[in-house]
């Protein structure tokens, strides 16, 4: 953790579509680069944001980077924390299990993987949400 | 701009990274390493190798911090520490393995 | 008049899918791409939405954009054509005009 700078909570809030629009891969980049600086950094993907996390993307025929296989590096970047929105599934017809499995490796458990998902209702991550002290929405 | 080897022409950006990593190929790495005088040995190709996995793997570069846990859980944590990262590429191991590996500079690299 | 109507939002987030599909004559054509592809899926809660449009007007879904999703083609709503690129370029020009919605 970081020696005497505060540590503040950090919640990245995605909403929208990968590919239709610049936000999922921005809103990934600016992750990786404020993990950087220990912070408590949570991610939610809400709305269409869940998505961005659909497995088995393709994207030779649209010409653009594939992406979605950097989530997976989430958990080296020490982010444990990834809230699924429940109804914003249920809306979709889909469930979890079309999502990736995102996990963290446990160091001092000779890096055994630990699942990162958190499946939430609209309530609940809405009581994270106001329990963070900064919020980014893309 | 461009980099030539043996010949062979490599198309590189301002700061001598690769353009394409698919052009990469190691004759591209020792030529880059030779250039910059210190030639690679095999500590350096056990971490551009790991590089060039990560990526393969998950479309990044990894940020440095990542970079040391990993290569301390994969080669030993004798490895995984920055002053021995640092002694193999004392340019910063992020950066100037990354270039060697063909890679774009790392996301979050201050 | 056949006019091919594009839309390329998702159905979520605003009302073009929607408003595309009261509004379209019935010799018309709708061509969903980029996010609006979504629409096409079944058991989404637009889907009885796309299904009843179907008794009105072609329905079609660019594959890529599909395929860029992660959405499987096995769970595309029946009767609607998934076409890819040269298909989209066959129906501008069989279509008299074409209206992109945003």
């Amino acid at each position: 953790m970081s020696e005497e700078g505060i540590v503040k909570k950090f919640m990245y809030v995605n909403r929208k579509c990968p590919y239709g629009t610049i936000y999922a891969l921005e809103s990934l980049e600016v992750v990786l680069i404020t993990a950087a600086f220990d912070q408590d950094v949570s991610l939610a993907f809400t709305d269409d944001g869940v998505y961005q996390l659909m497995k088995d993307q393709k994207t030779d025929g649209i010409g653009m980077k594939n992406f979605s296989s950097t989530y997976a590096a989430l958990g080296d970047y020490e982010i444990k924390k990834i809230f699924i929105d429940k109804e914003s599934l249920d809306e979709r017809g889909l469930s979890i299990s079309d999502l990736q499995e995102l996990v963290w490796e446990d160091e001092d458990e000779d890096y055994a993987e630990k699942s990162s998902i958190n499946l939430v209702s609209r309530a609940e991550l809405s009581k994270i949400m106001s329990q963070q002290d900064v919020v980014m929405s893309f | 701009m461009s980099l030539e080897v043996n010949g062979k022409s490599y198309e590189v950006d301002e700061e001598g990274y690769l353009a394409d990593l698919n052009t990469w190929d190691s004759d591209v790495a020792e030529a880059m390493a030779n250039a910059d005088g210190a030639p690679l040995d095999e500590n350096h190709w056990e971490v551009i190798n790991f590089l060039r996995e990560y990526y393969e793997e998950y479309q990044i570069a990894p940020a440095v911090r990542v970079l040391t846990k990993q290569i301390g859980k994969k080669l030993g944590k004798e490895k995984g520490n920055s002053k021995y990262l640092y002694e193999l590429f004392p340019y910063g191991p992020a950066k100037q393995a990354c270039k060697y590996a063909g890679l774009p500079k790392p996301t979050g690299c201050v | 008049m056949s006019m091919l109507h594009t839309v390329n939002k998702s159905p979520f987030e605003n009302s073009s899918v929607a408003s595309c599909i009261s509004m379209c004559a019935k010799s018309s054509s709708i061509l969903f791409i980029e996010d609006a592809v979504i629409s096409v899926m079944k058991s989404t809660k637009f889907a009885e939405m796309i299904e009843s449009s179907l008794k009105d007007f072609k329905i079609y879904a660019l594959k890529p954009d599909l395929e860029a999703r992660g959405l499987s083609l096995n769970n595309v709503i029946e009767g609607v054509e998934i076409i890819e690129y040269e298909g989209f370029v066959d129906l501008t020009t069989e279509h008299d005009s074409v209206q992109s919605w945003l």
